[in-house]
């Protein structure tokens, strides 16, 4: 085309675009009052809080006061009185964070091939398998994990199973361990990373796998050059599923692992609860958020870069 | 359902120029007997609902808050200073009801409501340890059993996550009173503590199967709780330390933003009434304090060693108290040092 | 006969090796712990976990408290209703972020959808009480809306990221030739546009209910007088005891959702 005709057209464009643009905010209005009203704005009451003073019996007082910020990090040894690194804090979110790698990979490990085979059924079964990842979930999260525990027990059907089979001579003490902490909360958290990956692998093109392995990809090549990069957005939205709110994850390791440790979210927890100090707990609370915020928005940033790159 | 239910008959009374009495209970969960409720309803034609709560300080948040709805509440001793401090509860004055006359006197002049101008008694237990004597059979009636275990139970130990109860335990096992700031006697306990939790499994609550079945078999624990225990495994036995041990009591009060006050008075009154204690503690399994309940009490609870203090052992047991803010944070940092 | 075009291969591109192993261990291994759950629910003894011998007396005192049944009902329709209008909103956030170019406001609109999942629940949950609880007393009104509006917030970006991620690589080839064809715009949406991001909303109504179904803190600290879900009636009894009554209600939703979901999807099938 030549450009005396593409200046009108251009413009055209460009009023398109702005159109597109408030069709889209629209669009995302309603999810946006929604989460504002109801999950943001009452935040703001935290940001308030971790400025006061704790108050007596909960709750905060009045007064301006920079101890909940502070004693994130460092505090005042309770014996000696010397400041030091809060070191009790940064144990217990290293061990939080430690568990949600640990889970992110167990789901994936677990959570892509069964989405994988989901997605592969023909199409009027996959709801129903679909549809057979969630159902235990529509019972309380607490009596599965009574039964879990029920499963591992030294007397529990597993150890019974082994015993049976000859595969050990005496029971493996499993209950209260990290190993049940580990297996509880890759259950608890599967769906997270099945469902969307499942929605990225359903609609996979297969022409272009194979197409791979006509030019004699191996299987394993194909998965990883061809599948893995076409299902990504589904990985990447089930491991965020999986990680972040696995931060905040009390009950399931408490349970199972026997409740001897704390995590972060219990920390928190206890800040609100018996340990009457609000404005320490908004201010921990205040802190994860942000971490957890700045790295998803680094994400989105370096991903929708690739995408307009490639 | 039932909501229809009600709306059908508020609509009915309505029209009749009359409402629908109700009664809005919020409590600890699986505490109140339906039957309990139902022979309320029955006796005053008041619809209650009930509610659950699963901790003081969640109860305390919430109509701290306000708009919650709520008529009655059963905070533990500890709490209600707190609870009158505030200005949350009605000064229902339940020592001028008529069933007042059954409240053991033991009852009446508690520190934390003098004279019972606010609450009324609804359950009290004990804070104590758990010991399989399968395992052991060396005395049981001291918190050395989960301060200094013995070799035979190490690692066969769970703590209940009660920072207000352990705490007091182990401040006492040292010789000290719950809530003192005594910095000498707070470190002991927090290196005791530290060095202590080597040796446990566990700080979990509901191990009623593990006890039974063995997978645990020593503790802290309730004795109510351990009274179940004790039904599913004869083993388990019930020690009250001798070094101190903590009593408690939940109490009934009257909500100062109730909506239903006349109807939250009358169940105060009700159950003050014997019979009515015994429903509550047939239930929970612990004792009331009213007098005359126990004709009708069932027979294992009359002579069951977990509510049957020895008589030796009365004077160890203590009444654990709000500990004043500075304190409590103190205690906050040892119990999160413990855990970290 | 000639040589086929393509080389044959043993296999099909579809499967994987190992994939259907490790799916039909994570399926055993769903289902074993609520296998125990349904057992225990006929159990005639108190226990969770002691075999006494058969029997339906936790059925039937279950049909007699009317607490726990109403907790029951509770927590079914208020997952429903949240987990619908959290899917519909979420879809619509979908479309709106996918597919394009980046546009002012893109990061800002997927940051707040995801802010739900970065804090704790008990952070939201005290920050909800103290809203909440002002209001309430404001207007003097304790119904449901509470827990419905609290449960949308938090179950929108649950049922967002399936149906952004189903949306993010599906090309618009199909609606472009639509629209070449002069379908309008409405017509492209249900036509088009729709049946294919099908998958994707299934999965995100599916995980928001469920989310729904198990959440406790929010829950517990939003609630008012008469308002206890399934979770805040387990939680009240964690530090009592626990009995099997819980799991013979629990195995009537599992048995009651079986068949709500056939019918559905016996329904689908037959319009397909």
């Amino acid at each position: 085309m030549t450009d005396a005709i593409s200046e009108a057209p251009r413009a055209l464009e460009r009023e398109a675009e702005k159109n597109d643009i408030r069709t889209r905010w629209l669009l995302a209005t309603p999810a946006i009052v929604i989460i504002f009203l109801f999950a943001t704005a009452p935040l703001f009451v935290m940001v308030v809080y971790s400025f006061l003073a704790p108050g007596d019996y909960g709750n905060v007082k009045w007064e301006f006061s920079l101890d909940g910020w502070t004693n994130v990090l460092v505090q005042r040894d309770i014996f000696d009185d010397t400041l030091m690194w809060a070191d009790a804090h940064l144990s217990i979110f290293w061990r939080s964070l430690s568990l949600s790698v640990i889970t992110t990979f167990l789901t994936l490990v677990f959570g892509v091939p069964t989405a994988w085979f989901i997605a592969t059924q023909p199409p009027g079964r996959r709801e129903v398998w679909l549809f057979l990842i969630t159902v235990p979930f529509w019972t309380n999260l607490l009596v599965r994990t009574i039964a879990i525990q029920e499963l591992i027990r030294a007397e529990g059907v597993i150890n019974n199973t082994l015993l049976f089979v000859g595969l050990i001579n005496a029971p493996i003490q499993m209950m209260f361990t990290d190993f049940a902490i580990a297996f509880g909360m890759t259950y608890v958290y599967l769906p997270l990373m099945v469902l969307p990956v499942y929605a990225a692998v359903e609609k996979l093109d297969f022409r272009l796998v194979e197409a791979a392995h006509d030019l004699y990809a191996g299987r394993w090549v194909a998965f990883r050059r061809v599948i893995l990069p076409l299902i990504k957005p589904g990985i990447i939205a089930g491991s965020i599923l999986v990680f972040i709110p696995s931060l905040g994850a009390y009950v399931t390791p408490r349970v199972l692992g026997g409740g001897k440790n704390l995590m972060f979210g219990n920390l928190i927890e206890l800040q609100f609860g018996a340990g009457r100090n609000w404005p320490l707990g908004a201010a921990l609370s205040l802190m994860l958020m942000a971490a957890v915020m700045v790295s998803l928005i680094y994400y989105v940033r370096v991903t929708s870069r690739e995408q307009s790159d490639g | 359902m039932k909501h229809a239910l009600t709306a059908v008959s508020a609509l009915a009374l309505m029209a009749g120029g009359a409402m629908a009495k109700e009664l809005n209970i919020y409590n600890w969960g699986n505490y109140t007997n339906p039957e309990l409720i139902e022979k309320f309803e029955a006796e005053t034609g008041i619809d209650v609902t009930i509610t659950d709560y699963d901790s003081n300080d969640t109860a305390l948040a919430k109509v701290k808050a306000g708009g919650h709805g709520f008529d009655i509440v059963v905070p533990s001793h500890s709490y209600i200073p707190i609870w009158i401090s505030e200005g949350l509860l009605l000064e229902s004055r339940p020592d001028q009801m008529e069933n007042f006359g059954n409240v053991d006197p033991v009852w009446v002049d508690v520190a934390w409501d003098p004279g019972r101008h606010y609450t009324v008694p609804w359950q009290w237990g004990t804070t104590g340890v758990v010991v399989n004597t399968k395992y052991y059979d060396g005395d049981i009636n001291t918190s050395a059993i989960f301060m200094d275990p013995p070799e035979e139970l190490k690692g066969k130990i769970n703590v209940v996550p009660e920072m207000g109860d352990v705490m007091a335990l182990a401040i006492m096992y040292y010789g000290g009173t719950p809530c003192t700031g005594d910095r000498e006697i707070l470190k002991k306990v927090r290196d005791g503590l530290v060095e202590a939790k080597k040796s446990w499994l566990g700080m979990d609550y509901g191990n009623l199967e593990k006890f039974a079945k063995e997978d645990l078999w020593a503790g802290v624990n309730w004795n109510g709780s351990t009274f179940r225990m004790r039904l599913q495994n004869e083993n388990v036995a019930y020690g009250y330390p001798k070094e101190g041990y903590v009593v408690w009591m939940d109490s009934v009060a009257v909500l100062a933003d109730a909506r239903n006050v006349e109807e939250a008075k009358m169940f105060q009154n009700f159950i003050m009434e014997p019979e009515n204690a015994a429903l509550i503690s047939s239930f929970a399994r612990y004792a009331n304090g009213i007098l005359g309940s126990d004709p009708y009490m069932p027979d294992d609870m009359k002579t069951a060693p977990e509510i049957v203090i020895p008589a030796e052992l009365k004077d160890k047991g203590v009444f654990n108290q709000a500990c004043p803010p500075d304190v409590q944070q103190l205690y906050t940092r040892i119990w999160t040092d413990l855990q970290k | 006969m000639a040589e086929p075009a393509r080389p044959t291969r043993g296999y099909s591109v579809r499967t994987l090796p190992g994939f259907a192993i490790v799916a039909l261990f994570t399926f055993v291994a769903l289902y074993a712990p609520i296998a125990i759950l349904v057992v225990f629910s006929f159990n005639a003894g108190t226990s969770l976990a002691i075999w006494e011998g058969f029997s339906l007396r936790w059925y039937v005192q279950a049909a007699q408290n009317e607490q726990v049944l109403d907790a029951g009902l509770r927590s079914l329709y208020l997952a429903g209703f949240s987990a619908s209008i959290a899917t519909v909103a979420a879809t619509m956030a979908a479309l709106a972020t996918t597919r394009t170019r980046r546009f002012p406001g893109r990061t800002m609109i997927y940051a707040l959808i995801n802010q739900p999942l970065m804090v704790p629940e008990i952070v939201t949950a005290v920050a909800l009480l103290i809203v909440f609880a002002a209001v309430k007393v404001w207007t003097g009104h304790t119904s449901m809306i509470y827990l419905i509006a609290a449960h949308t917030a938090f179950c929108v970006p649950f049922a967002y990221l399936p149906i952004r991620a189903r949306l993010e690589t599906m090309d618009n080839t199909l609606e472009v030739a639509a629209r070449d064809l002069y379908a309008p715009p409405w017509k492209v949406f249900t036509r088009v546009t729709l049946p294919l991001m099908w998958p994707g909303i299934i999965a995100g109504l599916m995980l928001a209910f469920v989310i729904s179904m198990d959440d406790v803190v929010i829950t517990e600290f939003v609630k008012s007088a008469g308002q206890d879900t399934l979770p805040t009636y387990m939680l009240g009894q964690l530090r009592r005891v626990v009995t099997p009554e819980i799991n013979a209600i629990s195995t009537v939703i599992l048995v009651v959702g079986a068949i709500l979901v056939s019918l559905f999807f016996a329904l689908t099938m037959r319009r397909r």
